[in-house]
């Protein structure tokens, strides 16, 4: 893989980024009434004293330019203001949040990817056998149903019906002082039911897809030598297939992601799971600017970062790519 | 087959054979009855339940089955929730409705712009795109909502503003095919202006896929505002399904039906517009029916 690819990449990215942070700075503006008292949060309890020194620290007395210059500056700097609403830098606040997050989207992520393709390929193999009729029916049905409706009923379930997996939260609070090993297999346990609702939608549309790139592979030539050689199902499917028919699904689950965002935003929420999207949630409803902004911007970056990893990965995966 | 039927043979236009095809299609012809029923019901559900769905109207709890009048029970505040299952469908199918107009407009006509003249404006357009691509499209929405503060309209616009880029790039997906095409070539042969043939040539030939992504996008719509009203981002004076999910949430231990039936028909909503999507698909592409 060469460097140049990777460096042209990534200044395309922080471009990107620099795009966000504009937007961010436009849109506090598009709030209707003061920016000072609108950072400061619609809580009806900002004093003068406090308005004069957001002022002061967003340059809100300079032009507009000069205002945007400090706005860039300050985020380049990590410093996205002050959350005033929970009393913090909304970096630190953030900083909390965001592990939570990306532990629930990956997750989730892999979960949709490695038994949507599972399921895919298996339904591939009988076009219209038993089980591609499911994974059609499954792929409508499961882009049909509201995210954060399947987590409730969920929680029905297994709060009332089949109480097996915790509901509510990221931590059992009588594990407080249990050792390293039992806290994180706690975490994991309340992992599941989120990371699985999240994971239905996806993992229904990676089965569609893998199951129709499948077909298309299995009726090529490599695939007819591969079986004349004698190679076993398993290996001409998982190895010699899978490989070929790995790129459309790559692609669709680097597209995917910032979807994935926006439905941990509805699962955490559900779940009280104490990541960014329940932080998003909390903070709209307080008109907490500066904490909403900041959680768009980190949202969007891992977007970025989400997109860079998938096209190097794609270079990775196909051999043709690498020369360009 | 009689013999008449062969000499009075002709062409049948395209958009006939798609239909034929589609109403043979029978999981396509459930979704267009499913969604009329549904259609039909939030219309007359309206002058049926002409009081208002946010009236108290018995004990809070009541389960479904039990009083004739509530045939699906009282929600947390013991209003009636035959009453807003029914005339909570209509916001939340003109919201779906608008944004999905929306998201067409921008995306065809950005879309369009991009695929037919290339070069600098291909390159700034799709630059626009991708950066519309890097934001969470509900965190983005939700923003945008609680800027201008929330009302059909303001949801619709923000839904719309969000979710444009993958009809951007389907449209200029097409329109780089299609405009290499002989037709194209001999209407400007002929002196048509770039305007006529981006309009009245090239986008007629690209409307197939450009139908069935409307319709997909329809069933997304919706299911983005009963998203943001169910995160009380809605309008707060207008019922909706997403709103009664939301109300009812702390209390789903206590009573699964106020937010079991909303979520069931927002589910029968997006899944018959999908199963239409589908159907269309299919009609369009006969090649592609074996998948």
């Amino acid at each position: 893989m060469n460097t140049s690819y990777i460096l042209r990449r990534l200044f395309y990215g922080l471009l990107l980024m620099l795009g966000v942070v504009v937007l961010n700075f436009l849109l506090i503006r598009l709030a209707p009434g003061d920016p000072a008292v609108v950072i400061a949060g619609e809580m009806g309890g900002a004093t003068e004293e406090m308005l004069e020194s957001i002022r002061e620290e967003y340059g809100l007395n300079k032009p507009v330019l000069t205002q945007l210059g400090i706005y860039i500056a300050n985020v380049a700097q990590f410093d996205l203001g002050e959350s005033f609403f929970f009393n913090q830098p909304v970096t630190t606040l953030i900083g909390h949040r965001i592990g939570p997050t990306i532990l629930l989207v990956i997750t989730a992520q892999l979960l949709s990817i490695v038994l949507g393709v599972f399921l895919g390929v298996i339904a591939a193999r009988k076009p219209n056998g038993p089980m591609s009729a499911f994974v059609s029916v499954f792929a409508t049905i499961g882009y049909a149903v509201p995210v954060f409706w399947t987590g409730i009923m969920l929680i029905i379930l297994f709060a009332s019906v089949v109480p097996i997996f915790p509901v509510e939260g990221m931590q059992s609070v009588k594990l407080r002082d249990a050792g390293f090993f039992v806290k994180a297999l706690d975490v994991l346990h309340h992992l599941i039911l989120p990371a699985f609702t999240l994971a239905i939608i996806y993992l229904a549309q990676y089965a569609r897809l893998s199951r129709a790139s499948m077909l298309e592979v299995l009726g090529s030539d490599y695939i007819r030598t591969a079986r004349a050689k004698g190679a076993s199902e398993g290996s001409v499917l998982f190895k010699h297939a899978l490989r070929n028919a790995a790129l459309p699904i790559l692609t669709v689950a680097g597209l995917q992601f910032g979807n994935l965002i926006s439905g941990a935003l509805l699962v955490e929420t559900v779940f009280n799971w104490p990541g960014m999207g329940r932080l998003a949630f909390d903070s709209i409803l307080r008109r907490d600017y500066p904490t909403i902004m900041g959680v768009l911007f980190f949202a969007s970056f891992m977007v970025v970062v989400a997109n860079i990893l998938t096209d190097l990965s794609y270079r990775l995966a196909d051999p043709r790519l690498r020369g360009r | 087959m009689s013999d008449q039927s062969v000499t009075e043979f002709k062409a049948e236009s395209p958009a006939l054979e798609a239909w034929r095809m589609f109403r043979r299609n029978i999981p396509a012809v459930i979704g267009v009855i499913m969604l009329m029923v549904i259609v039909g019901a939030t219309l007359y559900g309206t002058f049926l339940y002409g009081g208002d769905p946010f009236e108290i109207v018995w004990a809070p709890h009541e389960p479904p089955g039990v009083t004739p009048e509530f045939p699906l029970g009282t929600d947390y505040l013991g209003r009636n929730i035959v009453a807003g299952m029914l005339t909570g469908g209509g916001p939340t199918l003109a919201v779906g409705l608008a944004a999905a107009a929306l998201t067409m407009v921008i995306g065809i006509s950005l879309g369009a712009l991009a695929g037919y003249y290339g070069g600098w404006v291909d390159n700034l357009l799709m630059r626009i795109t991708e950066f519309f691509q890097v934001l969470p499209a509900l965190l983005f929405a939700m923003v945008l909502v609680t800027l201008l503060s929330p009302s059909l309209w303001t949801i619709a616009l923000a839904i719309g503003v969000v979710s444009w880029p993958q009809t951007a790039r389907l449209t200029r997906a097409e329109f780089l095919k299609i405009k290499e095409l002989e037709y194209v070539t001999a209407a400007r042969a002929i002196g048509a202006r770039n305007k006529r043939i981006i309009w009245k040539v090239i986008l007629p030939n690209a409307a197939p896929p450009l139908i069935v992504s409307a319709t997909l996008t329809i069933g997304v719509a919706i299911l983005f505002e009963a998203g943001l009203s169910f995160l009380g981002l809605g309008d707060p004076n207008v019922m909706s399904w997403g709103l009664m999910i939301g109300a009812n949430r702390e209390y789903i231990l206590d009573a699964w039906w106020p937010v079991t039936f909303p979520g069931l028909a927002i589910f029968f909503t997006v899944f018959a517009v999908s199963l239409i999507g589908d159907g269309l698909n299919d009609a369009f592409n006969p090649k592609l029916r074996e998948r």
